[in-house]
């Protein structure tokens, strides 16, 4: 708890420093870096915590980030009608996927949940009124109301920061709870769960579409951040993507989505972003094929630290709830 | 609607099926035999598609470059099991999932070192021209020996698993993996041969679509999930479900992508029409995944009882 605090303490003291410092352009990075933790830590709760293998989670993102952007183009502004429209629709879109998935299990669960997912892709690439493969451009970031300025940098930070605040203090509270123990009950064994009485596919229904609202919610803050939806947010590597950075994290850890999308992130724009000289010597263009260090690096961390980067920092004393 | 467009679309679906049933089959061996999920199958496909391009070039002959790409992509399959893919199968899906994530990002970007972004793969002159089947029908002669190879592949497949004794060893592995183990099947060595036949498959696939769509880096992203979608409708494991739900699937999107904007165009305004048959088509082999599964939630022929 007492690290929670520390870590969203130097969240919220972030911008304030970089505007000091005049480089607002890393606060909009970080801004995105926490759009990113949100639907990681989503994923993060079928994951880790309902072993539910879910390998569409980017239908969820996309659902959001769509519904939050046609309504931004057509012309309902405010943040309090779209966010929660995109968090409603994703979390339907999920008890939809959800409810057929669910009656498979294992290997079967994994591929139809990522084929409905590339169902998505396909239907959002034809919906040519709303820019089909090209992407939505919006006019604006939706408005929040209040008199604050949404397109101000600092002031989005501040709102994806207690959003994120927001969804993590809801996934410690959800653990804790009756729910969340039965979920946790279910992933250990779900025969005896089934056993002492638990509806074990209704439990894991509700699991998934307050993942998938979460998940709508990350979507809805991209869209507003880069001010266009962009279709491939619902393709399968995104989906992967997001695994990739709960699996870096720590499967089952409060902090481990967010901790996995942000050292992604940072990675890609650290290798983007700053050359490293005797590296550029050996290989001239070896930013172009930056694909393969993140590869190599994920493959390493799967295969020698699957509890990620919260497993090997985490002393013995704290093993995933 | 003429009968020879019908014709036309129909065969232009099983081509489409037979090369997916040759992705599917080494995919639905790997999972039913291994128990193990393995995304990186369609990097083997782009992999022999690059592999088939350099050796046509090389040997100047289209024929003798895709029959020595087949072999080598087999060989490629077998080292990658050896050498990586063979720590995952004691672990869990989701650390499969990941590690083959990986693999597919770590081998674009190989492909890219040595290749580029994509390569020329041309068709043989000689078959670059239609021939008439019947009066009236004229049909691609490239597409027609896809045809024959996915038929005459799917038939040996058939003989190899029906008719041989590794045939038998591998059945036994997809129906019950502990028992054949208990019976002394060499289980190590069948799954490396297992997955270089299934590398095969991938290269014959690769090097024949090749020239019909691009042979570029992510060209086997897109079509794996057709290929899940195969062996998902037609039962993990099973030889017969991968074929069947192979042609399923390909008739359907064919035939879906070929007609259904007509079909609504019949009975719909044109404006809505236009927008609402390719979107339905489009996601047509989905909503056949979802109503099978929601009936029959093991595919329709599940290897294991």
């Amino acid at each position: 708890m007492r690290r929670s605090i520390f870590i969203f303490a130097l969240l919220a003291a972030f911008p304030l420093a970089m505007s000091a410092a005049g480089q607002l352009f890393y606060v909009g990075m970080v801004s995105r870096m926490m759009v990113y933790a949100i639907a990681a830590t989503s994923l993060n709760l079928l994951l880790g915590y309902g072993g539910m293998i879910s390998f569409g989670h980017a239908a969820f993102v996309g659902t959001g980030a769509y519904v939050a952007g046609i309504l931004l183009a057509e012309g309902a502004a405010s943040a309090w009608l779209g966010w929660p429209a995109a968090v409603v629709a994703a979390g339907a879109a999920a008890a939809l996927i959800g409810a057929v998935s669910l009656r498979t299990r294992g290997v079967y669960f994994i591929m139809i949940t990522l084929a409905f997912a590339q169902m998505m892709f396909y239907l959002v690439n034809s919906m040519k009124a709303y820019g089909g493969d090209e992407g939505l451009s919006l006019p604006r970031r939706a408005q929040l109301g209040f008199g604050l300025d949404s397109a101000n940098e600092v002031v989005f930070y501040y709102a994806v920061l207690l959003l994120l605040g927001l969804v993590l203090y809801s996934l410690h509270r959800l653990v804790r709870s009756r729910f969340g123990r039965v979920i946790l009950a279910i992933r250990e064994n779900e025969a005896r769960a089934e056993a002492i009485g638990f509806p074990v596919y209704r439990y894991r229904l509700a699991c998934f579409v307050i993942a998938g609202a979460a998940g709508g919610l990350a979507g809805a803050l991209l869209a507003s951040h880069g001010k266009y939806v962009n279709p491939n947010v619902l393709h399968w590597t995104q989906s992967g993507t997001l695994m990739i950075m709960v699996i870096l994290g720590g499967v089952g850890r409060l902090w481990g989505g967010a901790l996995g999308a942000f050292v992604l992130l940072g990675l890609e724009q650290l290798i983007a972003d700053y050359p490293i000289a005797w590296l550029a010597a050996l290989a001239p263009n070896y930013q172009q094929h930056a694909g393969l260090a993140v590869g190599a690096a994920m493959l390493a961390i799967v295969l020698y630290a699957p509890q990620g980067i919260a497993g090997l920092l985490a002393m013995k004393k704290d093993a995933p709830a | 609607m003429s009968w020879v467009l019908i014709a036309e679309q129909s065969l232009n679906g099983l081509q489409f099926g037979l090369m997916l049933f040759l992705l599917a089959a080494g995919l639905t061996l790997v999972f039913g035999i291994m128990d193990m999920i393995n995304l990186a199958h369609g990097s083997l496909y782009m992999l022999g598609a690059f592999i088939a391009a350099s050796l046509v070039q090389v040997t100047g002959s289209f024929a003798a470059g895709v029959l020595l790409a087949v072999p080598a992509t087999a060989l490629l399959g077998m080292i990658l099991e050896v050498s990586i893919l063979r720590t995952l199968y004691a672990r869990d899906h989701l650390s499969q999932v990941l590690a083959t994530f990986a693999l597919i990002l770590i081998l674009n970007e190989a492909v890219r070192l040595v290749w580029g972004s994509d390569a020329a793969l041309a068709m043989p002159q000689a078959l670059s021209g239609p021939v008439e089947l019947v009066p009236g029908l004229m049909y691609p002669a490239y597409r027609l020996l896809i045809i024959a190879v996915g038929l005459a592949v799917a038939v040996f497949l058939f003989l190899l698993i029906n008719k041989t004794r590794i045939g038998m060893l591998v059945r036994a592995g997809a129906s019950n993996r502990e028992m054949a183990l208990a019976m002394g099947v060499n289980i190590q060595a069948l799954f490396t041969l297992v997955f270089g036949v299934g590398a095969a498959l991938c290269a014959v696939a690769g090097a024949l679509l090749g020239p019909l769509l691009a042979v570029q880096v992510g060209m086997g992203e897109n079509i794996l999930i057709l290929a899940f979608v195969v062996i998902v409708i037609g039962g993990i494991g099973s030889m017969r479900g991968a074929l069947l739900g192979a042609l399923l699937v390909g008739i359907v999107d064919t035939i879906g992508r070929a007609f259904l904007p007509i079909a609504f165009g019949a009975f719909l305004p044109p404006q809505f029409a236009s927008a609402a048959g390719p979107a339905i088509a489009s996601v047509a082999i989905y909503l056949l995944m979802a109503l099978i599964l929601f009936f029959r939630p093991q595919g329709l022929f599940p290897a294991r009882g």
